[in-house]
């Protein structure tokens, strides 16, 4: 079995070795260690040069990352919790975000800062929260989220989470926040043969929508739908992103077995700039859109989708709901935790109550 | 000797020109947004900045259009930019504050800069290069806590980059002795960075002792320290001195980098540099004001429909 953290640790040590361009920077990097969820382990073992072990400095740090893009390397920054992306806000907000469109495109800023977010693990309200949503929105920024996924798509559409780490590493030419769920670390890359249950299908990138955008680098991140394998057409969308796929994706299972509602499930992988064209197809065809995110409600990329898929589809949508944190902090307590986060039972309760 | 002279006075006085023509004309509508002018500090631009080699990175902050000008900038895409022209150093997309040519670079946002020119200069380090960076930060920089992360790690990782702090002693309207505790020398030297401090306005002491520092950081590879007590005779931005006027006068009788140097040039030279300047700057203001406005552009759309999604 190969989890997620298998995939990125591999995308991570593949790209030090193809360019040696890639730095990585953050804190506790080194071996044995190798980082607080030891997605960069072996790294400093291999390659001790260019694994640079930080003090804690998070903004710092971030900011040394921005430097050496500016001069033409291509620095992997560390964040050890998502939660620490708030200490950093200034660097992608007013640093590395501006710098090539107020340098009228004269500069590119080739980083990637992957941290983990969310919650299930009991660590409390500074170390459960998923964050990216306060990023979402910032013009210049990229924000990518792993999952569990992978299938090939067209041309050379990254199939996984690992090779869409690698993509953003050494293809994209501008700056990325790479958001990995805590949860997926040990959860299973699923394909086509490992979900027997499912049919998986990677949305090409659309070329069109490119060449309108070139500013940041040409869009390279896949959208995947699932479908349950055999069932009749969907009556409605499903929306997820990272850990909370896996949860819509069993959700959508238990609709399909136990209340014989058929709903379609589409995973972006790109939160920022939203690409929203996917979700917007599927809910056109199955009149119904459900959005789930794991990060609170009010003001979030659910909130978004669903008003570009309103926007886009008018009176042709004919229902959508939100399902996503609770706008409270995570509690530490775990009976406490599952009451504030979304679960699996709560996504079949409201797509239920939807058809 | 004297050749060297009348360059470090014609630098100075271009900035100084450049500046004063900058003020008289925001007031006439001329410009637009907001800067920050340098007068009275000319002599540590062009004191730090006659010392670099050509392909060594100066990183500037909101106060930077004398850094840019020493630089090598050119006077009229400075011009354009404030004016927010397209033929502005960044297109008219940055402003006063948002620059960069070649290898200067500057940004609005106090503190968040001096970890980016380390970085900047751990690259050059590791591509090994041989450049060194100069970023030059203000007292009043010296409240952001990622001033004290960007000094810890240029020491630990041995930076190639030289601090120039440009004591002004008023951060806005507020005073040092309202801003800042202790000493700022042990700022630096608290994290192993050795520091060098004058209190001058002389472009002859501050050249001699800024190439000291930037000769130890080449051949060291490591970060120093360069503190320059000055003092601005201008308003932080444009009308906005809260400082009675005889503190100013007396500050431009007794500390004007220009006066002190001009003493030591020739009457007709100086003069001769004076009208040339002139002429230089008042063609290129008078260019950049014929120059177009920049119309939201192929660039500008792209950047738009890149925060949209197009459905």
């Amino acid at each position: 079995m190969t989890t997620v953290l298998d995939a990125l640790n591999s995308a991570l040590h593949q790209a030090f070795a193809d360019d040696e361009r890639v730095y990585l920077i953050g804190q506790d990097l080194l071996d044995p260690y190798g980082g607080a969820f030891k997605v960069s382990k072996g790294l400093s073992s291999a390659y001790p040069e260019r694994v640079i072990t930080t003090p804690v400095s998070e903004a710092g740090l971030t900011g040394i990352a921005a430097g050496m893009a500016l001069r033409g390397l291509r620095p992997v920054v560390e964040i050890m919790f998502g939660d620490f992306v708030a200490l950093i806000a200034d660097q992608l907000v007013n640093h590395i975000a501006k710098f090539r469109w107020m340098y009228n495109n004269q500069v590119r800023v080739p980083l990637v800062v992957r941290t983990p977010m969310g919650g299930r693990r009991g660590y409390g309200p500074t170390h459960s929260q998923t964050l990216e949503k306060i990023y979402l929105g910032v013009p210049g920024l990229r924000v990518l989220a792993a999952c569990t996924l992978q299938a090939e798509g067209t041309n050379s559409q990254p199939a996984g989470p690992g090779e869409l780490l690698y993509h953003a590493i050494l293809r994209d030419d501008d700056p990325v926040l790479f958001i990995e769920n805590k949860l997926l670390y040990t959860a299973a890359i699923q394909n086509r043969e490992s979900m027997a249950e499912f049919t998986i299908q990677a949305i090409p990138v659309r070329e069109s929508s490119n060449r309108v955008r070139a500013l940041v680098t040409e869009d390279y991140a896949p959208t995947y739908t699932l479908n349950i394998q055999g069932a009749p057409s969907p009556h409605m969308t499903l929306a997820a992103y990272g850990y909370m796929a896996e949860l819509a994706r069993e959700a959508l299972a238990r609709l399909a077995y136990e209340h014989e509602i058929f709903g379609e499930l589409v995973v972006p992988t790109q939160l920022a700039p939203p690409r929203a064209e996917a979700i917007v197809a599927s809910a056109r065809r199955t009149g119904r859109l459900l959005v789930i995110e794991e990060g609170s409600l009010t003001l979030g990329w659910g909130a978004e989708i669903a008003a570009q898929a309103c926007e886009a589809l008018g009176p042709e949508l004919k229902c959508v709901r939100r399902l996503a944190g609770r706008d409270l902090p995570v509690p530490a307590s775990p009976p406490l935790e599952a009451w504030v986060l979304p679960g699996v039972d709560e996504i079949v309760q409201l797509a239920k109550s939807m058809v | 000797m004297a050749r060297e002279y009348e360059v470090l006075y014609r630098s100075m006085y271009r900035i100084r020109c450049f500046e004063e023509t900058v003020l008289d004309n925001f007031r006439r509508g001329l410009f637009s947004g907001t800067t920050h002018t340098y007068i009275g500090q000319e002599a540590n631009a062009v004191g730090v900045l006659s010392n670099l080699l050509e392909n060594d990175i100066v990183f500037s902050n909101h106060r930077g259009h004398g850094h840019y000008l020493a630089y090598g900038g050119d006077l009229r895409a400075l011009f354009a930019e404030l004016m927010g022209r397209a033929s502005g150093v960044c297109g008219g997309r940055g402003g006063s504050q948002h620059l960069h040519y070649k290898n200067f670079y500057s940004n609005g946002v106090q503190g968040g800069i001096l970890p980016i020119a380390t970085g900047m200069a751990l690259a050059e380090k590791f591509k090994g290069s041989g450049a060194v960076t100069v970023v030059f930060l203000g007292d009043g920089t010296l409240g952001e806590g990622v001033v004290y992360e960007a000094l810890n790690m240029a020491a630990l990782w041995g930076a190639p980059i030289l601090f120039v702090l440009e004591n002004n002693r008023i951060a806005q309207t507020t005073p040092i002795e309202l801003a800042v505790a202790g000493n700022i020398p042990a700022r630096f030297t608290a994290f192993g960075i050795p520091n060098r401090e004058l209190d001058s306005s002389d472009v002859l002491e501050i050249t001699p002792l800024a190439k000291a520092c930037l000769e130890e950081v080449r051949k060291s590879s490591t970060p120093r320290g360069l503190t320059l007590h000055t003092f601005r005779f201008g308003p932080h931005s444009k009308g906005d001195d809260s400082r009675p006027v005889e503190v100013i006068e007396r500050l431009r009788r007794e500390r004007d980098p220009l006066m002190i140097h001009a003493s030591r040039l020739p009457a007709a030279a100086r003069k001769q540099i004076e009208a040339e300047v002139e002429v230089e700057v008042m063609t290129a203001f008078q260019q950049a004001q014929a120059d177009p406005y920049p119309t939201p552009s192929e660039g500008t759309q792209r950047a738009e429909a890149e925060a949209k999604s197009i459905v």
